[in-house]
């Protein structure tokens, strides 16, 4: 029952335009269409936003400390602390965001954790998509038994404690920046690979895929040139929610003194810092948890958008505060036998069931 | 028999992994150089014939398959050796610090069912309304949020000036049971939110959008047109359905709840098996580190198997056998 009405309202910013601007109608790519519809989702462009502040916010790190004066890791005991060694309040004696349990600039030091928050959570993400692609491509387009280990190791991995794993490599190699890397990439690629997988199993049965095989086309020449561009849209849009993953994780793992290592700032070992304030420096807590949660909603909310945009029909899960009605199957199965009803059917309800 | 067949299958499969996870511990951590923790333990100014005699008597200088024939001796006798420090039982080590645990598990655990489960079946049965939006907007923040942050946020905002106005029942750092239970509640509140917190929304939104999809199917609409109480249409036909899948979630993410228990341990300082392998990674403490993985491997496998059975009784589909 995908007629009628659904279609329309899901398009309908496209579909008006194309109305006005009949003298010069142009083709336009899946990507286009994408982009028009993530435009009209505010919320989604307010997250957008946000990410891109706090980028450049990141980059722009050392010009704030050539302000401020304040490089991260320097201490100022004598402005940065009050009388008693406690840490001073925001805007006291050019601390913007007050200091730290030190007398360094928290607001500095928040920008610099930025930079690795960041860093880590684009990085480990595209190097778990590489390979969680990579993965599942292999295990949906071969089967068989290279389907079943990879599939089970996918499984296997998706299971294991992953705080566990990190706490061992931690010991064992020092942690690390790389090992951060490494051990968060570890466990983003799983998810990645089964859904994949997923897709890879179905459109491996479509006939543009029999149509390349039977001109002659290689196993690695269908995946990656046939099957894999179908696949980028779930693909961008698994990756883009997560990132905020990673970058809990590597907060998580520095508050725990496993991750990045003081004197290098980090969300997570500022905050860790922090629990020896809590009486005395209510900002010392609330600045940097709040970048660390603004930075991960932004790109949920962003996720949540792009998959919309990707696909009208899918149900949003956040929807409070927009015009756009959710539609839930409830809502689809509704609708459906009220066009029924309308079109033909004098018999009421049974003519909605098809 | 179809249930005790599968029973004995899956302790076996559960062993075997529990073995693999114990030997994979092991060689990864006796990997590593033996003189840190003998120079450690020998203090700053020891000579070289010290640290030797300190690494025979560890046992390090042994070839290592002499050392894991060992471990694996002791393991199945339930031994799990001994702390390089202290010279205590792991054992006993890691028995002092159940309680905490387990305390926090159970009712971490219990929290996040009851708040994931109720408030997605309430935003389900009324999509759009306005408790559906907050607990939307409710959700998001939880899934954005690390589990420390909400622990940080817990005590700066309800146990800092809760105890400050004299309110003291709430508290960090553990008490057990054995103090009364009210006691023991009020230091366990916190830690139970915190740990429930995260979970709670990832479930929220699993059940929502599970029974959503459950209330659209043909069967309900039988069920409705045979004259059920929407009440019954619900809990009996929808939810019941709509559980299956977030049962075989919980097995999944069993194994991410010991993460959760590292972190609000060690938030809360409330001394449990998390934070005592926290400790122990930062000194070095081989055999107390390896415990905690196998202990952790345990978990997980025996929590797995109670949640498949679960699944069973949940969905007549699911052969057992």
């Amino acid at each position: 029952m995908s007629i009628g009405g659904i279609e329309v309202e899901g398009r309908e910013a496209v579909a008006a335009e194309a109305v006005l601007d009949t003298t010069n109608v142009e083709g336009r790519s899946q990507w286009q269409l994408t982009w028009r519809r993530l435009r009209a989702d505010r919320v989604a462009m307010v997250a957008l936003v946000v990410i891109i502040i706090m980028v450049v916010l990141a980059l722009a790190a050392p010009l704030f400390v050539a302000i401020t004066h304040h490089p991260p890791n320097i201490a100022y005991p004598n402005t940065g602390e009050d009388a008693s060694g406690n840490p001073v309040g925001p805007g006291t004696a050019g601390f913007w965001l007050g200091s730290d349990g030190t007398g360094r600039d928290l607001f500095i030091r928040i920008l610099y954790g930025a930079r690795i928050s960041l860093f880590v959570g684009f990085v480990t993400t595209g190097l778990g998509a590489f390979a969680g692609v990579a993965v599942g491509l292999i295990a949906g387009y071969f089967g068989g038994v290279i389907d079943t280990i990879l599939a089970r190791f996918t499984d296997a991995v998706l299971a294991f404690p992953y705080i566990v794993l990190a706490l061992s490599l931690a010991v064992v190699v020092g942690p690390s920046l790389t090992v951060i890397i490494a051990v968060i990439a570890f466990f983003s690629w799983a998810a990645i690979a089964r859904i994949v997988r997923g897709q890879t199993l179905s459109i491996k049965e479509k006939e543009y895929i029999e149509a390349a095989r039977s001109l002659g086309a290689g196993p690695f020449r269908i995946m990656f040139l046939d099957i894999l561009p179908n696949l980028l849209a779930p693909v961008l849009v698994i990756a883009t929610l997560y990132i905020p993953t990673a970058v809990v994780f590597e907060a998580t793992l520095s508050f725990l003194g496993l991750g990045i290592q003081p004197p290098t700032a980090s969300w997570g070992n500022i905050l860790s810092e922090a629990t020896n304030f809590y009486q005395v420096a209510w900002w010392y807590v609330v600045f940097p948890a709040a970048a660390l949660l603004i930075t991960t909603l932004a790109f949920n909310l962003l996720g949540d958008g792009i998959r919309d945009a990707m696909d009208p029909r899918t149900e949003r899960v956040f929807a409070a505060g927009r015009g756009r009605r959710r539609r839930t199957k409830r809502d689809k199965a509704a609708d459906a036998s009220a066009l029924d009803v309308a079109h033909a059917a004098p018999s009421g309800p049974t003519a909605g069931s098809s | 028999m179809a249930l005790f067949g599968f029973l004995v299958r899956r302790i076996l499969t559960g062993i075997v992994v529990i073995w693999l996870v114990a030997t994979g511990a092991f060689f990864l951590f006796f990997a590593r150089p033996v003189d840190t923790v003998a120079r450690q333990l020998a203090g700053r100014a020891a000579t070289p014939q010290v640290i030797n005699e300190v690494i025979s008597n560890l046992g390090l200088n042994q070839p290592i398959m002499v050392q894991y024939w060992h471990f694996i001796k002791n393991l199945v006798q339930g031994n799990l050796g001994f702390s390089y420090f202290t010279g205590e039982s792991v054992d006993t080590m890691l028995k002092q610090d159940l309680p905490p645990t387990i305390s926090l598990v159970i009712g971490g655990l219990v929290l996040w069912l009851v708040v994931g489960l109720s408030v997605g079946i309430i935003s389900a049965t009324r999509p759009r309304s306005l408790f559906d939006r907050s607990a939307t907007v409710a959700v998001l923040v939880g899934l954005s949020m690390p589990v420390f942050v909400i622990g940080e946020l817990l005590i700066l905002f309800v146990f800092v000036p809760l105890n400050k106005h004299g309110f003291t029942w709430i508290q960090t750092g553990y008490a057990g049971i054995s103090q009364g239970v009210l006691t023991w509640m009020g230091h366990m509140i916190l830690p139970w939110i915190t740990l429930a917190a995260v979970q709670a929304a990832v479930y929220t939104r699993l059940t929502r959008g599970q029974l959503l999809d459950t209330l659209g199917e043909d069967y309900i609409r039988t069920a409705r047109s045979k004259g059920l109480t929407e009440r019954r249409v619900v809990y009996k036909h929808g939810v019941r359905a709509a559980l299956t899948p977030v049962v075989s979630q919980l097995g999944v993410d069993i194994g991410q709840l010991l993460g959760g228990v590292i972190v609000v341990e060690s938030v809360f300082g409330l001394g449990g098996l998390g934070e005592t392998s926290v400790q122990a990674i930062d000194t070095d403490n081989l055999p107390v580190i390896i415990g905690f993985v196998v202990l952790a491997a345990t978990f997980v496998v025996v929590a797995n198997i109670i949640v498949d059975l679960v699944y069973a009784v949940l969905d007549p589909r699911v052969r057992i056998a």
